[in-house]
């Protein structure tokens, strides 16, 4: 997959590609800086004239990934390769003569539009800029001819109103123009129709593709709808947590998906046909957790519904297990249980371990026993070791391997179900 | 359905003054729930189910106003004193919202939430009872009691919004309304706070109005669906009835243009929705209708009723046309005051 600068109909390639914030963490911790790795190391390319689906909920390093490829964000290291050359170590002024190559449509109008420019005015700001044109009369004259390309004619209707005397799907043809004006090749798209409501969505839609193929476009399709992203793309790529779980063709991605995480988006869409009401779901527990919590070994399996031994049971696991477990039962258990484990605040949670300081010692190896005896949890067995610790308890966990991608039935696949291949990282630096 | 209804709306309306001018968001609506039973209230931006939602409540912004009746049990929330509707919103009916985050104080612990919805209603309620009646209330939502006692910037959104719905319940009401309450959630946990809804609703026999612009969530969870455009119910009926053969033309446009897992060609609807401020005479989507006919801007169509239980007010079926001769209710009455 990775180093050959492949002479293919690809026009983007992006490699191992890693984009990381700083961030202070907490009000008063001064200087300290944690890193929030929103985009963490990424692999894929984009073919000519195709659609390529970026799918993620939110946090999942999506709006960063499909910025970073523009630049917009500055990653921190790895490859952008556009049309065989790497963007990465580009200076601004470098970038400039690009620039109009590449486009952006945005999700928000209102965030892309200059309230106080004429329509005018704003969709020919990008050819100013550039400095395509010479003077007003040709500006006027190449806004004229986009507006009646994404379909806002006749253009003299428009030239001169401002965005907010027209409707959303109006003004999300105007992004559109904009961002075509100066014949990009190749255009992020950022949710552009998540705004919209469905009765105009589909012509926005339409608009992009018929676009697409008369200006011979190629798209990077950002999206959270797994529905659309079906319809439009060619090949779709998940995100989760700044990485690439799973990506290929939308029919292999769709009809066989191979990473529990691209199952559990298929099975969580809402359908519109009451009669595939209750259908055999599984759903994962909780949330995409913060960036700056990242788990241990594969990120998904925390809420994953098909973890195992090998996926990366770490200390806070077993804490959000007794958690959840506290839910379940009745609350003099509860109470008995949490007497055994002490305050949650007072253990020590690290990746390999977790203390219980403050509990009652032999109540808590005799809970934490009979839990791993009935196997509770995929988590209890990789439980190295439960001991009595001083006065307190110390569990241990054994390793777990980040996965790496790897090749399953025609698409890249990041899980270890499909055997255990762990992941070299350089940590981005 | 079995029972008494649980929410039972007559000719509700709910108006605004605009700086355009006065406009009915909701105008004129007929609309009954069950105990246990749920409800879609499904259309596009600015078609009124949220100004629907919020007159149930009689949760007016300054300038609202509401007409027609609204009874929740045996009481009609239109007209009744502001003592009775802080008693009855909590005991009787429950709103949660698209953004639970705005709902909470955020220097308030969630325990200190619960402590105060219920003493409001029940003051003689010891801490310790209002306690116990959060744990057991937040872990039917699936929050741990350990965390009872932290502040709402220490949950995730899902978490979030499993506590508005913990509050909404805590006193056992018969009515939950919920206004998009999944639309700023991603959709595993979309699918999680569903569920939960859906268990309330066959557990404790809770009647649901779920007001949303997703018609998937609709014919996932819901038993009957009501379709409105431009301020006025166009199509109601069980969730079979209306998503296998609906009969409006606007329904049939929106769930064509509806993107799912099964879309090969996209559809729209042509047009915009009309000004409230100043509809279009007869129905309402007649400017948009691609079987319009003659007759269909004379006046407001009736409901037809083409299959037992399943209404739309449209005149290409009969029973519609008795609004031409003046035997069904005309245009509103009363002025916006």
């Amino acid at each position: 997959m990775s180093g050959i600068p492949a002479p293919t109909g690809n026009i983007i390639e992006v490699e191992d590609l890693h984009t990381h914030f700083p961030v202070r963490t907490g009000l008063f911790s001064r200087g300290s800086t944690d890193v929030v790795r929103a985009v963490d190391g990424v692999t894929f390319d984009i073919e000519a004239g195709e659609v390529f689906g970026l799918v993620g909920e939110s946090g999942s390093g999506k709006t960063t990934l499909g910025r970073s490829l523009l630049k917009l964000v500055q990653p921190t290291s790895g490859a952008v390769r556009y049309q065989g050359r790497d963007l990465v170590p580009l200076s601004e002024k470098d970038m400039r003569p690009l620039r109009r190559e590449l486009g952006l449509i945005f999700q928000d109008p209102n965030a892309s539009l200059n309230p106080a420019m004429t329509i005018a005015q704003g969709v020919g700001h990008p050819l100013r800029i550039h400095d395509l044109v010479n003077g007003r009369v040709q500006v006027r004259q190449r806004v004229g001819e986009m507006l009646e390309r994404v379909g806002l004619s006749p253009p003299d209707l428009f030239l001169d109103k401002y965005p907010e005397d027209l409707s959303g799907g109006q003004k999300q043809r105007l992004v559109i123009a904009r961002a075509l004006i100066t014949h990009p090749t190749f255009v992020v798209a950022d949710e552009p129709v998540a705004a919209l409501d469905m009765s105009v969505r589909a012509r926005v839609l339409e608009l992009m593709l018929e676009l697409q193929r008369d200006l011979g476009l190629t798209y990077l399709f950002i999206t959270h709808d797994l529905a659309t992203a079906r319809f439009l793309c060619d090949r779709i790529g998940i995100l989760y947590l700044g990485n690439l779980v799973e990506w290929g063709s939308y029919e292999k991605l769709f009809d066989s998906p191979q990473h529990p995480y691209t199952q559990a988006l298929l099975d969580a869409i809402p359908l519109p046909d009451p009669s595939r009401r209750g259908r055999h779901r599984r759903l994962p527990a909780g949330e995409m957790p913060d960036a700056l919590l990242m788990p241990a070994g594969c990120r998904f399996h925390p809420r994953c519904p098909e973890a195992f031994e090998p996926c990366g049971w770490e200390g806070i696991d077993l804490v959000d297990y007794l958690e959840d477990r506290w839910t379940e039962v009745d609350a003099d258990t509860f109470e008995a249980e949490l007497a055994a484990t002490g305050p949650l605040d007072s253990l020590h949670v690290s990746r390999q371990e977790v203390r219980f300081p403050h509990g009652e010692p032999e109540a808590l190896v005799r809970l934490l026993e009979e839990l791993r005896g009935r196997g509770a949890h995929p988590l209890f067995k990789v439980l190295s070791d439960i001991s009595r610790d001083g006065h307190g308890v110390s569990v241990t966990f054994g390793e777990g391997p980040e996965p790496d991608l790897q090749h399953v039935d025609g698409r890249q696949v990041a899980c270890h179900l499909h055997g255990v291949v762990p992941r070299e990282r350089d940590d981005g630096k | 359905m079995t029972g008494e209804p649980v929410l039972s709306a007559r000719d509700l309306r709910v108006g605004y003054r605009t700086p355009k001018g006065p406009l009915w968001a909701v105008d004129g609506i007929d609309l009954d729930l069950y105990p246990g039973e749920s409800v879609g209230l499904v259309g596009e931006s600015g078609c009124g189910k949220s100004s629907l939602g919020r007159a149930l409540l009689n949760l007016m912004p300054p300038g609202g106003q509401v007409r027609g009746s609204a009874r929740v049990g045996d009481q009609d929330v239109v007209g009744a004193s502001a003592n009775t509707l802080r008693r009855m919103r909590g005991e009787q009916v429950a709103l949660v919202f698209q953004e639970p985050m705005t709902r909470l104080d955020p220097l308030m612990r969630v325990s200190d939430h619960f402590v105060e919805a219920i003493r409001a209603h029940r003051p003689k309620t010891s801490k310790a009872e209002a306690h116990r009646m959060a744990q057991e209330a937040l872990a039917q939502m699936g929050i741990p009691p350990t965390r009872v006692a932290n502040y709402p910037h220490e949950f995730s959104g899902g978490m979030r919004q499993r506590i508005m719905i913990a509050m909404g319940i805590v006193l056992r009401p018969r009515l939950l309304i919920a206004d998009e309450p999944t639309t700023a959630l991603d959709v595993i946990v979309e699918a999680q706070i569903l569920d939960i809804l859906s268990r309330l609703r066959s557990d404790e026999q809770v009647g649901i109005l779920l007001i949303t612009h997703n018609l998937g969530i609709v014919a996932e969870t819901c038993d009957r669906v009501a379709v409105m455009y431009a301020g006025k119910i166009v199509e109601i009926g069980s969730v079979e009835q209306v998503f296998n053969h609906p009969k409006h033309p606007y329904t049939q446009g929106l769930l064509a243009s509806t993107i799912s897992l099964d879309t090969t060609e996209l559809h729209s609807i042509a047009g915009f929705p009309p000004d409230l401020v100043d509809p279009p005479p007869g129905c309402r989507f007649a400017p948009r209708c691609p079987d319009v006919m003659p007759h269909c801007t004379d006046a407001v169509p009736a409901f037809a009723e083409p299959e037992p239980g399943h209404r739309a007010a449209c005149y290409l079926y009969p029973g519609a046309e008795r609004a031409l001769t003046g035997q069904a209710s005309g245009p509103p009455q009363g002025q916006l005051r």
